[in-house]
């Protein structure tokens, strides 16, 4: 699975198959920090994703 | 899958459970309630909104619009490299897209210096916050005499944050200052601030930009990692993970609390008049912008 992690400007590859919630928890992201997108589809905590989806984790802080 | 509770379609939202159509529907809905419920704006208002070009502020001109207002957006640029420039560009093509039209200030074109600039030169004296701050408000009040009132696009998580630093610095004299209306003297001298975004997070608000298609660049101001409010803002969020809904049951706590707070912790200070350098209100002879101003003028520009 490819992850683009906004905050870091970085993807990161790894292998998943789970929920959103799981997929957070396993980089130690906090669920109330970022919205999830994989294309143009907003997901949530319990969506599935599998191993061929590319993800971006999308940062809701930001400015100053 | 999760679906609407209202419509059975997908959910893209879970606080509160809501598909696209009903998720945009309750954001929108959310500050026509604020406004109403608090007196933030007339429908004859002339509104201001102080834009960075970020999502809250782009988010508070695109709702407002909608609800029929036809505000006009003031960017401050502070001059800080690397940051503002994208923001700018954002707000340059929103404007565009959605009709909206705005002014752009700079801290350069009205103190000869840039924010950047200055930190260099003042070398961790004043925190980069501070000076931001104090000088934004002046040039915002400066530039919105023609308006009835200045929206901003302060959110859900900012009030939590900007409440649990008052207690946590013990400076409660801060705090009637907070509320959906910002500040406590109401001055023909000063532009009513409000904040029609009040009840909506972070999280709510990115996920409504995101839905609307508007285009928003990630961008953080790189003075505010070593800011105190970047630590309360990752202790608050950390706590919300755990504690759902801390952060709306502290804003809703000081809100009942608000009126006793007021009256226990304001103290009617002297006459609001006006600085002899730059006309705008102050309860001094010259105000704290001013103040700063020639103080880093000789410093930044010798």
């Amino acid at each position: 699975m490819k992850v683009f992690i906004e905050s870091e400007s970085k993807t990161r590859k790894l292998v998943f198959c789970g929920s959103i919630k799981e997929l957070l928890k396993k980089l130690r992201i906090n669920t109330s920090t970022v919205i999830v997108v994989r294309g143009e589809e907003l997901l949530i905590e319990e969506d599935v994703v599998r191993d061929e989806d590319e993800i971006r984790i999308l940062s809701v802080i930001s400015g100053g | 899958m999760l679906v609407c509770s209202k419509c059975k379609k997908k959910a893209v939202s879970t606080i509160p459970l809501l598909c696209k159509e009903h998720f945009v529907s309750f954001v929108e809905k959310k500050v026509g309630e604020t406004i109403k419920k608090f007196g933030l704006i007339k429908k004859s208002d002339n509104v201001l909104v102080a834009t960075s070009g970020g999502k809250d502020s782009l988010t508070t001109l695109f709702i407002l619009k909608k609800l029929g207002y036809d505000p006009t957006g003031l960017l401050i640029d502070e001059g800080i490299g690397g940051y503002r420039e994208k923001t700018v560009s954002d707000m340059e093509e929103f404007s565009k897209k959605h009709g909206v039209s705005f002014v752009k200030k700079s801290f350069k074109e009205e103190h000869d210096f840039s924010l950047d600039a200055a930190m260099k030169k003042l070398k961790g004296k004043i925190s980069a916050c501070h000076l931001c701050g104090v000088l934004r408000r002046r040039l915002l009040n400066k530039y919105s005499k023609k308006y009835d009132v200045i929206a901003t696009g302060h959110n859900l998580d900012d009030e939590a944050q900007s409440i649990v630093m008052n207690i946590l610095k013990t400076n409660l004299t801060l705090m009637p200052r907070l509320g959906p209306i910002s500040g406590v003297i109401h001055d023909e001298k000063f532009t009513k601030r409000v904040k029609p975004l009040y009840f909506l997070s972070e999280k709510q608000i990115k996920t409504y930009i995101f839905l609307q298609g508007i285009s928003n660049v990630y961008t953080m101001c790189p003075y505010t990692a070593t800011s105190f409010r970047n630590d309360v803002q990752d202790w608050l969020n950390k706590i919300e993970q755990e504690i759902p809904d801390t952060k709306i049951n502290v804003v809703n706590h000081y809100l009942r609390n608000q009126r006793v707070i007021k009256e226990n912790t304001f103290v009617e200070g002297d006459k609001i008049s006006k600085c002899v350098h730059c006309f705008e209100p102050t309860n001094h002879e010259k105000c704290n912008a001013c103040l700063l101003v020639e103080s880093l003028q000789k410093k930044v520009i010798s």
